[in-house]
């Protein structure tokens, strides 16, 4: 069958797939709608975590970014599951014990304090909505690419999937479809890798395979890899850092807290019966995550090697333009590889010098893309990987939507504004606000604004730099008052800010930047996306400093603080 | 008292375990993985050289089991001084 007719069918199917859960797991409470009623068991609840937090990029660019700076690219790794460590022993059980809807209600609470709720809700705000940007990028790419219907007609139809579950079915319809989104999305991105380490060494498990012979050879994949591209100038895969060792550990450490502090992730946890599951559901959750982290770097590394092969076999010669297989012209013609033949031989050269390299663009994002071509996989593998792209991108926004929605039904309107609403009117307006966010998160797609690429870097620095320390102080120091856990938010969000735009340009205006955005240039040679860590220390610093110089918290809060850190009689958030 | 001299013997005992799963999670990470990456380099584990396999392979792994031993050990401290959910 026909590659496209195949890919409309696979797609098709899941976007089926997820409609039906929609209509089964329909919510009817406030409770539902935030929380799925608190009922979800702790290994589906890491599934759907799991979906929720690989978005797009970690189904698409992830592999591409090792695959091009090999060691360099292990921040991305460890920072993107460390935090997990960090999310089930010093957030997730205690989170779970107060037992409320959304993150700003526990800030607000703990710190007895609206202008603290009112502070979390505009980080979480801006943290969420940047990043739900990169999603419905995402979405437009992969259906113009994969289907060839327009980037906007597919932003369309993916809003509309979304729009269908996400506000009839609010947390409980997102559990259970992000439940099938990881099905699918595992399966198109494992498939793949199987059969590309199988045909490279013969062990199907790529982890495995990274690290065994090539097939018929006695060299290892690695060194075999390091060879071909230190020969054409790259610097060595194995073991080159980007900016150093500093830059990489500050780096890795800013992802880790980010991580543990984006509020999309965090009320995933508040959807299981008790605080044992909460710590027990942060385990699967890494368990479901791993599987796909562990992989990609098997995909890098094979992906880098097969392409350098094709383009010059070793010991053979390069490779003639006119004889380039069938993936390669398709590629092509997406613009994501470009060929510019300079010294007029027909042939392809592919190195590190500027001046020869005539692979004059060889996007990223190919590397899992092109993935199942480049190993001659048959059609319904690349359909699958459409699908699982979609899956990917689809699980991530919706649970960035239901954050957004969440803090505006529960905390601005029901917390701050009229607290005079009943349930049924919380609901509906939770569905509202669902149906708004969407709404904003299109728009956004449709005219992505001049800073959108930089955006997840402040996503991560946002929930890094404020909503981590806010959240860990609360529960491990009971000694932080208002005073110091608002200053701290505040002096950690601005110290990232002004670091990020002096750097990159205000609001990413790269004209308006009044330090360039050059090494030189940066704090101990940090570059801007890794300044969340830096953030974060300065937030604990000045809460720390401020609360000590004012009264300390009342008595209650006092109480509350040590009730949350007792798993004891986690229904009931006022047990005392 | 009593129930407060509990609670507060009971957190003593968390912050213990989680004092040492966060040196372990550290360990394994920055350390292997990115400060002493070179040294271990010149370890090999099959094709993979030490530190490299650390920082894409086995730090990851070993989040996983310290989240597993943690919540485990966390429900062993919880029955202990009673005040499991």
């Amino acid at each position: 069958m026909e590659l496209q007719t195949l890919t409309f069918i696979v797609v098709g199917a899941t976007f089926a797939l997820y409609i039906g859960i929609a209509f089964w797991a329909r919510a009817s409470t406030t409770s539902e709608f935030y929380v799925a009623g608190a009922g979800i068991h702790p290994v589906a609840n890491g599934m759907a975590t799991a979906a929720d937090w690989m978005s797009a990029a970690s189904f698409i660019s992830m592999a591409g970014l090792i695959a091009f700076f090999g060691y360099g690219g292990s921040v991305f790794l460890m920072g993107w599951t460390g935090g997990y460590v960090l999310l089930a022993m010093l957030l997730a059980p205690y989170l779970r014990k107060y037992g409320k809807f959304t993150v700003p209600e526990f800030i607000g609470d703990r710190y007895y304090s609206k202008l603290a709720r009112i502070v979390a809700v505009l980080c979480l705000i801006v943290a969420s909505v940047t990043y739900v940007i990169g999603q419905m990028k995402g979405i437009g790419v992969a259906f113009s690419r994969f289907l060839e219907v327009g980037y906007d007609m597919g932003l369309v139809v993916g809003m509309g999937i979304v729009f269908i579950y996400a506000v009839m079915g609010g947390m409980k319809g997102i559990t259970y479809t992000q439940i099938a989104q990881y099905c699918v999305l595992i399966t198109a991105y494992t498939i793949p890798a199987i059969f590309i380490s199988l045909n490279l060494t013969g062990n199907p498990i790529p982890q495995i395979g990274l690290g065994s012979m090539m097939v018929g050879t006695d060299t290892y994949l690695l060194d075999r890899l390091d060879q071909v591209v230190t020969e054409l100038g790259f610097n060595q895969y194995t073991t080159t850092s980007r900016l150093g060792t500093l830059n990489t550990f500050v780096y890795t450490l800013s992802l880790m807290i980010g991580t543990a502090g984006l509020p999309h992730v965090i009320i995933r946890f508040f959807t299981v019966p008790k605080v044992s599951d909460a710590r027990v559901s942060a385990g699967w959750a890494l368990v479901f995550i791993t599987l796909l982290y562990t992989t990609a770097p098997g995909v890098a590394a094979m992906a880098r090697l097969n392409l350098h092969e094709t383009i010059h076999p070793a010991g053979g010669e390069e490779l003639v333009y006119e004889q380039r297989p069938d993936w390669f012209r398709k590629w092509e013609t997406t613009g994501l590889l470009k060929f510019e033949d300079k010294n007029g031989d027909g042939r392809i050269t592919y190195n590190a010098d500027p001046k020869t390299n005539e692979m004059v663009k060889v996007d990223r994002d190919i590397m899992v893309l092109a993935n199942p071509e480049i190993a001659g996989l048959p059609n319904w593998v690349i359909a699958l990987v459409a699908a699982g792209g979609l899956a990917a991108a689809l699980s991530t926004a919706a649970g960035l939507l239901l954050a957004i929605a969440s803090s505006i039904s529960h905390d601005l309107l029901k917390g701050v504004f009229k607290p005079e609403i009943n349930e049924k009117q919380e609901l509906l307006a939770s569905r509202i606000a669902m149906a708004g966010a969407i709404g904003l998160a299109g728009y956004l797609g449709f005219n992505p604004p001049d800073f959108a690429a930089g955006t997840v870097a402040l996503a991560f620095g946002l929930a890094a730099s404020s909503i981590f320390p806010a959240l860990m102080m609360g529960v491990y120091f009971k000694r932080i008052n208002k005073e110091g856990a608002i200053a701290g938010m505040i002096a950690g969000i601005t110290i990232t800010l002004l670091y990020v735009f002096q750097h990159k340009g205000i609001m990413f205006i790269s004209s308006t930047s009044y330090l360039g955005d050059m090494s030189p240039n940066w704090f101990l040679g940090i570059e801007p996306n890794a300044f969340g860590a830096v953030g974060a220390l300065i937030n604990f610093a000045v809460a720390f400093t401020v609360s000590m110089m004012t009264a300390a918290p009342p008595d209650h809060i006092q109480h509350l603080v040590e009730d949350i850190r007792i798993p004891a009689g986690a229904s009931s958030a006022s047990s005392h | 008292m009593a129930d407060s001299e509990n609670r507060k013997a009971y957190w003593r005992a968390n912050l213990k375990l989680t004092a040492i799963s966060l040196a372990v999670w550290f360990t394994i990470s920055y350390l292997a993985g990115i400060v002493f990456v070179e040294q271990l380099n010149t370890i090999h584990l099959g094709g993979y050289k030490l530190g490299f396999w650390f920082a894409q392979q086995g730090s990851m792994y070993g989040f996983v089991i310290i989240i597993f031993v943690y919540a485990r050990r966390m429900a062993a401290i919880d029955r202990k001084y009673g005040v499991h959910d």
